[in-house]
């Protein structure tokens, strides 16, 4: 018998990539997930055809949830065009032949790395962040069972410590990226690497996000109107980031989050739908002028330093 | 929280074949500084980590007592016994390692203990912790230094005003000045006398040395591997030792005097 005739015989495939047994551990665990807001929840991580640490959780997530009516959209930074996000959404595509969208609007299903699209999303959609740390607390523990002790007993008064010594040698928070959140009052949580502008969006959302990180084998949930805080002290509110008088030389956006363009000495859009949209005559996407639309073609490679 | 009386019955422990301590009992009035003596090895760490609940018992009871109000140490466990650590049983270490995170500043780890008892108000916490700092004499233009960058006093320094930071009815000093160079030692000494007097706090001090008991506390009793051999006043056990090992200790204190 030969490959060919095996092959045939195996069918077509399974429906996105991963076989029955797999999808339905996933959603086993996203259901649990979904139960205990902000809650870490172990999973089998599956070997996927993409490297771990290149958005496997996330994509894991994204095959054990999706079906055929869905419309796919995928994001790295904010960009539909960086090559990680264009590699996903090919595979999601390839093996579930539902059809994929740039615009933020149409899409039931939004996989993304470092952002939360500008338009605010809804009650129909689902977030699905690939997660590169899934611990809040592993910048002040490292051992596994005392982390898993700190969670159970809401013991977090030594990240408020990592808090403390950040505002004391800095005078501001400094932390960027996947800022700690209380999630439903009890757990807290790493917002992955999502900037600080995008957070405040999770708290009592309408849509549900779906959090997975497949080199650590964890997934966890914020359910749609949830409470999400950032840890802030009373006294020192927290602040999403800010350049003052900076805005999208391209279409003009100040309230939106914004990345430099060294070379043009300014600052676009990371969100690429959503700048395009707000050029294009005749669409609704934002409210502010259009001020900077012919300068439309410069820049959209700018991207802050890639992580990891 | 302060007035709080202390009983302990029955304390025993053993490690395996190793005898920890056994049949351990005492009593400390409210406020009072009682002090637990003998060499190293005969059990007197064992009974303050056991009250400090680093260890878990084998036997006894450990009660604290405030007016009519009383409950045992030893029957708390898991995150009671951690909050119980927080606002009520604080311990200073010998070690200042086993006290202190040292990555941390300073003033970072007095924190700790605030926040762990809740504060939320940066404001606040830095005004308390400068002046639980002020109080055991650490520069405050030290207070965000890391920690590690301390000598072996200042830490003993810190680790107390960690220890008193949310007023605690029972303070557990385990070995404080050992390890610390005479000088140094008197200083850290006289602070914990000057803090036990002004804050009333019920006090269990641990030292080999007669000369830190004697300076510490009213009354002590000596153990002797694992077991009291002798309870009374200091200065009656200073000056009239009953049992044979007793006098061999404060012989061991006269000759260093």
């Amino acid at each position: 018998m030969t490959v060919a005739a095996l092959a045939a015989s195996a069918g077509a495939g399974e429906f996105g990539h991963l076989d029955e047994q797999s999808k339905r551990e996933i959603r086993c665990a996203l259901l649990t997930a979904v139960a205990v807001p902000g809650y870490q929840v172990p999973f089998a991580s599956r070997e996927m055809p993409v490297a771990r640490g290149w958005g496997s959780g996330g994509l894991q997530v994204t095959l054990a949830v999706i079906g055929p009516q869905d419309t796919v959209k995928v994001i790295d930074q904010g960009d539909d065009a960086g090559v990680n996000a264009a590699n996903l959404r090919r595979l999601i595509v390839g093996c579930t032949n539902v059809p994929d969208t740039t615009d933020a609007r149409e899409a039931s299903i939004i996989q993304t790395r470092h952002r939360i699209p500008e338009e605010p999303l809804r009650a129909d959609q689902t977030l699905v962040l690939q997660v590169p740390v899934p611990e809040p607390l592993r910048g002040v523990e490292r051992d596994m069972r005392e982390l898993r002790r700190m969670h159970a007993e809401s013991d977090y008064s030594r990240i408020w410590v990592s808090l403390y010594e950040d505002l004391v040698r800095n005078g501001v928070i400094t932390q960027s990226t996947g800022y700690p959140v209380l999630v439903g009052g009890r757990y807290v949580m790493a917002t992955s690497p999502i900037p600080r502008w995008d957070v405040p969006k999770l708290h009592q959302a309408p849509f549900l996000s779906l959090f997975g990180a497949g080199r650590e084998k964890r997934v966890y949930a914020v359910p749609p109107h949830t409470s999400v805080e950032p840890l802030a002290f009373e006294d020192v509110a927290f602040q999403v980031e800010r350049t003052e008088g900076a805005s999208c030389l391209l279409c003009g956006a100040a309230e939106a989050y914004l990345v430099e363009v060294p070379d043009r000495k300014g600052w676009i859009c990371s969100d690429t739908d959503w700048c395009e949209r707000r050029r294009t005559p005749g669409d609704d996407a934002g409210e502010t002028g259009r001020a900077g639309a012919e300068l439309a073609g410069a820049g959209g490679s700018a991207r802050d330093a890639a992580d990891g | 929280m302060a007035d709080c009386a202390l009983q302990v019955t029955g304390l025993s422990k053993r490690f395996g074949r190793v005898l920890g301590c056994a049949d351990v009992g005492f009593e400390a009035a409210a406020g009072e500084a009682l002090g637990i003596i003998g060499e190293s090895g005969s059990g007197k760490t064992t009974v303050l980590r056991c009250l400090a609940g680093d260890v878990a018992p084998d036997a006894g009871r450990a009660l604290l007592r405030r007016g009519t109000e009383a409950f045992d140490l030893f029957t708390v466990d898991g995150p009671e016994r951690r909050a119980l650590r927080v606002a009520t049983v604080s311990i200073v270490y010998q070690n200042p390692a086993d006290g202190l995170n040292l990555r941390i500043s300073a003033g970072g780890n007095v924190a700790e203990r605030l926040i762990a008892a809740g504060w939320r108000n940066f404001g606040k916490i830095r005004a308390r912790v400068s002046e639980l700092l002020a109080r055991v004499d650490v520069p405050l233009d030290r207070m965000d230094d890391p920690a590690g960058a301390f000598s072996g006093g200042m830490l003993q320094r810190v680790q107390l005003a960690k220890a008193v930071a949310n007023n605690p009815a029972l303070l557990l000093l385990d070995e404080p000045t050992t390890g610390l160079d005479a000088a140094i030692a008197a200083g850290v000494l006289d602070l914990i006398r000057d803090l036990l007097e002004e804050s009333g706090i019920t006090a269990l001090v641990v030292s080999h040395d007669m000369t830190v008991i004697s300076m510490l506390t009213s009354r002590a009793v000596v153990l002797r591997a694992g077991r009291m051999v002798e309870a009374g006043l200091t200065d009656q056990l200073m000056e009239d030792p009953q049992d044979a090992y007793s006098q061999q200790l404060v012989a061991a204190a006269r000759g260093a005097l």
